[in-house]
């Protein structure tokens, strides 16, 4: 409170007016988020996660405002300059803002955090946590494109080889291998070794011309469908499909339903795995406007739908019903705990 | 080909590195650089609908993030740290007639260095340990910056190109050094480092008032450093030299100066001075590495430099006023929603200003002595 009120002296000093900032905050409730390098309009992960807070906005009437981060080194600056008060509850969107969050939460024990893709072991009080069992709807991903490709070798690749990223691929491989075990297939998976926990990672979450270069590759290996694991990077992939027709490559999206939020590029969608991080936020955001939030973990799955896989779309006919009654089956068994999604 | 490289850097080097101090085109240029950035930013604003209020009100954040409270200035001073160390090493090299573009890939290898040995030693003291891990990144980027010193003195390869191809190497580089098990943090599958230990820590400044305020002792780093620079261009015999050979190469060798030694020495300088940057970076800012910690300081310093005319305390003006537009810059996207992209406009359209004095000139007649120098160039 001394701190806050040191701050509006000096602001007062400099002149220009703290009152035009002042007449900002209208709204009782303020919902602050720091993005990943990906940007708010990467049409899927920090978009996805921004949406919970534009929905909250919406039908809460709460104030929301974000923090773009523009490289790693911002992760820190970024949360520190929402401190002070004006946040009533600061969500981070991402893994690796996992250690500053930590440090910003640590040092401020009062301000309520909640933080994309990371769980605190042990955790702490004033963070939660929002993890999600992606591998599930991965699985399905897998089983789906085993049975859609026609080359026999389907890809994948990521952004940086972290647990949130390759829990997608895991899945994702695991689907494809239930498939050739059960129907007798060999469809190979270009990209991720379960075993070896290596495989082809762009090593960022914001370069189209990676996406694109990376795609190209595991088509020319002989895959007809990829799944991109690294945010707005997949939309170079999807590029690369559009001009190569979609009868030769196609794109699994991720986060979120790809077909809706990148409309130009929409024919190229296979489905998504969609990772429903816009309703855990306003689950949050709740939470915090009731005075029920506690630190811990959030979990999304398949049973509680905070992950899912998206429609088919324009990809309808591609699909046969029969796979697509065995998707329903595979659903089932994955919900009720039949099948296991770990291989 | 390899001329109009040549023919082009020499231009560009005329311009970062005048030949004698000129208030108009030291002072004068940069301030309506700013203003007419800043206008022009207001119109970028506008044409991306924006209304006047919020413009308004973004700019009046731009102000109070940069230096409106004790938390924006103390952002302010360690964003600009680091700019303005790697950017004295550019100045140097301006100076000395050499375009380093390398800064960002020897802050890389420097601060790599840094936490290697930050992380290294347990059980070291401060005074010992800290110092250790500072030299380490200064000597690591240093050597990286030799090489392509190196190149240039023994073979002739021009330094823009193989210090850009340095870079590239330096972000594989950093990325494999990542992954090695005595580098890797245990239990992470991703590039990122071990943490840096207390004892080689730069000390934050400013835990006594808040514990978020990140300012940290790289502070003083950068401020010896700034005087360093200016006493070894401008009172030493080695700065004569540097001097020298820039303004004229030919006159420098015939008075007996070893150019050869002069080019390799000035960018184990420069390099050193990125070094210093990057060990800033991971020992005071970050305590660890991960790919991406050089963020884009190494190609802002060159504008750094640039805007500072090469001289060292043109550079600390400089870097502080990036240092300001970058912490502003935050506030403005939180306090007006506006985009943080608009920052990045604004900082390339004083660039431009500051790279076209005559523009300036022309924009703002008043603001110039009528005589000229104009048709020299």
């Amino acid at each position: 409170m001394l701190e806050l009120q040191k701050n509006k002296v000096l602001a007062l000093i400099s002149g220009v007016g703290i009152l035009l900032g002042s007449t900002v905050a209208a709204a009782d409730f303020t919902a602050c988020q720091v993005t990943d390098t990906g940007g708010i309009d990467d049409n899927s992960f920090n978009q996805t996660a921004w949406k919970g807070v534009l929905d909250a906005q919406e039908t809460l009437g709460i104030d929301g405002r974000f923090l773009e981060s523009q490289a790693e080194t911002d992760y820190e600056a970024n949360i520190v300059s929402l401190l002070g008060g004006q946040c009533d509850v600061i969500i981070t969107v991402g893994f690796l803002l996992g250690d500053a969050t930590q440090a910003a939460a640590e040092a401020n024990p009062d301000q309520k955090f909640s933080i994309v893709d990371y769980a605190y072991d042990p955790a702490i009080p004033n963070v939660l946590g929002q993890v999600y069992a992606t591998d599930e709807a991965a699985f399905m991903a897998g089983y789906l494109a085993a049975g859609v490709s026609e080359t026999g070798i389907v890809g994948t690749f990521g952004g940086i080889n972290i647990p949130p990223v390759t829990i997608f691929m895991d899945g994702f491989v695991h689907g494809v291998n239930y498939h050739n075990a059960e129907k007798g297939t060999n469809v190979a998976v270009l990209g991720w070794d379960v075993d070896s926990r290596e495989g082809l990672f762009t090593n960022n979450f914001d370069s189209l011309d990676d996406g694109r270069a990376y795609a190209q590759n595991l088509y020319d290996e002989g895959a007809d469908i990829v799944l991109p694991v690294a945010g707005p990077v997949g939309l170079g992939s999807a590029a690369l499909a559009d001009e190569l027709g979609v009868d030769k490559l196609k794109i699994i999206g991720v986060d979120a339903d790809l077909y809706l939020t990148d409309p130009a590029k929409q024919h190229v969608y296979l489905t998504s795995i969609t990772k429903r991080m816009d309703a855990t936020v306003l689950d949050v955001i709740e939470a915090a406007m009731s005075g029920t939030f506690e630190g811990g973990v959030l979990v999304g799955t398949l049973a509680n739908g905070g992950v899912d896989l998206a429609p088919f779309h324009d990809m309808e006919a591609m699909v046969s019903d029969e796979l697509k009654k065995e998707l329903d089956v595979i659903r089932q068994g994955i919900s009720d705990g039949s099948i296991s999604v770990g291989g | 080909m390899n001329e109009q490289t040549e023919s082009l850097s020499e231009k560009l080097l005329q311009r970062a590195a005048p030949g004698r101090v000129d208030f108009e085109d030291m002072v004068v240029v940069p301030v309506f650089a700013v203003i007419v950035a800043l206008i022009l930013g207001a119109v970028a604003m506008l044409a991306t609908n924006v209304d006047l209020a919020t413009i308004g009100r973004s700019y009046v954040a731009l102000v109070v993030g940069s230096v409106g409270s004790v938390n924006a200035i103390s952002e302010t001073l360690t964003a600009a740290t680091p700019l303005v160390l790697a950017s004295l090493g550019m100045a140097v090299g301006f100076r000395a007639g050499l375009f380093n573009i390398g800064a960002e890939g020897q802050l890389l290898i420097g601060g790599m260095a840094a936490v290697i040995v930050g992380f290294s030693f347990a059980g070291m003291p401060t005074y010992v340990h800290l110092p250790l891990a500072l030299i380490a990144g200064a000597v690591a980027g240093g050597l990286y910056a030799g090489i392509a010193g190196w190149l240039r003195a023994a073979t002739g390869a021009h330094e823009v190109i193989s210090t850009i191809m340095l870079n590239l190497m330096s972000y594989r580089l950093v990325d494999y050094i990542l992954r090695l098990p005595v580098v890797q943090r245990e239990g992470r599958a991703d590039p990122i480092s071990r943490s840096v230990l207390d004892s080689a820590e730069l000390p934050r400044l400013l835990e006594w008032i808040d514990p978020n305020l990140r300012l940290h002792s790289g502070l003083f780093v950068m401020l010896v450093a700034v005087f360093l620079v200016y006493w070894l261009l401008f009172k030493t015999t080695f700065g004569f030299e540097f001097r020298a050979s820039g303004a004229n190469p030919e006159a420098a060798r015939y008075a007996g100066m070893r150019s050869g030694l002069i080019i390799v020495i000035v960018m184990v300088f420069a390099g050193a001075m990125a070094g210093l940057a990057g060990a800033n970076q991971t020992l005071g800012v970050l305590g660890r590495a991960t790919p991406g910690f050089s963020a884009g300081i190494g190609f802002d310093a060159i504008a750094v430099a640039l805007l500072g005319r090469s001289h060292p305390v043109g550079v600390l003006m400089a870097g502080l006023l990036f240092g300001a537009l970058e912490a502003g810059g935050r506030q403005m996207q939180v306090d007006a929603g506006v985009s943080i992209d608009l920052i990045a406009i604004i900082q390339a359209l004083i660039i431009v200003f500051i790279a076209a004095p005559l523009l300036v000139r022309k924009i703002f007649p008043w603001g110039f002595q009528k005589e000229t120098r104009a048709g020299k160039e």
